[in-house]
């Protein structure tokens, strides 16, 4: 691992990513898009972000990607608590209490 | 919109975005200094923060540099990680995309998770809102997430070793992500797709480059759409 080569990927991986967030939002612009495609843009934030939390929740890399009680509850909690009341302080907190209490305990 | 309203909306924003403080303060400084252990000039990990700006793609490019993988390799690895920034481009385009060329293009740039997460929960609840009041929103909710994200990197970088060790700093994220998600399930649509995007995205956790994300992710939205097609059919 060179400077130079480090230098590289992080001008590369900036270039990258502003292309993949421009993509639609620049070149699409204000063109109506087909009710088809907004009926499953809806759901973007409700699928990705559950998909991108899930293994983090199943396999910690805190354990080694072993199951931990602990982190899974405090997931449950999180989502039980922040459903029901709709608060999203409420679902952050109640989550850290349950995992601080149950890491705690364990 | 006058200066009153802008300020109130950009306030909004603010307040909107800053639970995500806690997290991203945290998460910006173990950059910081895994970034300097790997012996990366301070500099340097300044600069990855600033010029990529996304905290999981940062962190896979690092790993995979210290692995000594192929240049090439990084790249396209830590941009499969950011593939979903262009779906949230996709999903703030029909809020967004009247806005003139250069604050799309700095909107493009402050596009995180934190953002999008906290713009699509308020723009889908409040229909309400003008184009103006939405950029202007937009950019409440990164300004002090974004310099923080800078910041904090910045202080991990000089303080490298000798920071604390963070209790059980690796869960702020998920429990955020959660925390954020949680309240937005409010029609049996949004429940299916978020349900069928678990249980997706743990089936395919073999997928090479964290692919299975971005597959589970298009399923989950595949499925959200068509309950609402069949729910909005079965109703009157």
């Amino acid at each position: 691992m060179t400077e130079a080569n480090v230098w590289i990927v992080i001008i590369a991986l900036g270039l990258g990513s502003f292309l993949l967030r421009f993509s639609f939002l620049g070149l699409v612009g204000d063109r109506a898009l087909p009710d088809r495609v907004l009926r499953h843009l809806r759901y973007t934030a409700v699928a990705v972000l559950p998909a991108l939390v899930a293994p983090l929740v199943v396999w910690p890399a805190a354990t080694d990607g072993q199951p931990d009680p602990a982190r899974m509850a405090a997931a449950v909690v999180t989502i039980a608590v922040g459903y029901v009341t709709k608060n999203f302080l409420a679902g952050i907190f109640s989550g850290a209490a349950t995992l601080a209490l149950l890491l705690w305990l364990l | 919109m006058t200066t009153t309203s802008r300020k109130r909306t950009f306030w909004r924003g603010m307040v909107d975005g800053s639970p995500f403080l806690i997290v991203l303060a945290p998460f910006g400084a173990l950059f910081g200094v895994v970034a300097t252990e790997a012996g990366l000039p301070v500099f340097q990990t300044l600069a990855f923060s600033v010029v990529v700006i996304a905290g999981a793609a940062q962190f896979t490019a690092l790993s995979l540099l210290e692995q000594e993988a192929p240049t090439i390799i990084v790249i396209a690895t830590a941009l499969a990680v950011n593939m979903r920034m262009a779906m949230y481009s996709a999903a703030l385009t029909p809020y967004l995309g009247a806005a003139p060329l250069w604050q799309r293009s700095l909107i493009a740039y402050l596009t995180v998770d934190q953002s999008f997460a906290v713009c699509a929960v308020t723009f889908e609840r409040d229909q309400t809102m003008t184009l103006a009041e939405r950029v202007t929103y937009f950019l409440g909710v990164v300004a002090p997430v974004v310099p923080l994200w800078y910041g904090c990197t910045l202080l991990g970088a000089l303080l490298g070793e000798n920071l604390p060790p963070w209790f059980a700093l690796d869960f702020a994220l998920p429990i955020t992500f959660i925390a954020m998600i949680a309240p937005a399930l409010t029609t049996p649509a949004h429940i299916a797709a978020a349900t069928t995007a678990v249980v997706a995205s743990l089936l395919l956790v073999w997928m090479p480059f964290s692919s299975g994300i971005i597959v589970a992710g298009l399923l989950g939205m595949a499925v959200g759409a068509e309950v609402e097609r069949r729910t909005q059919k079965a109703a009157p």
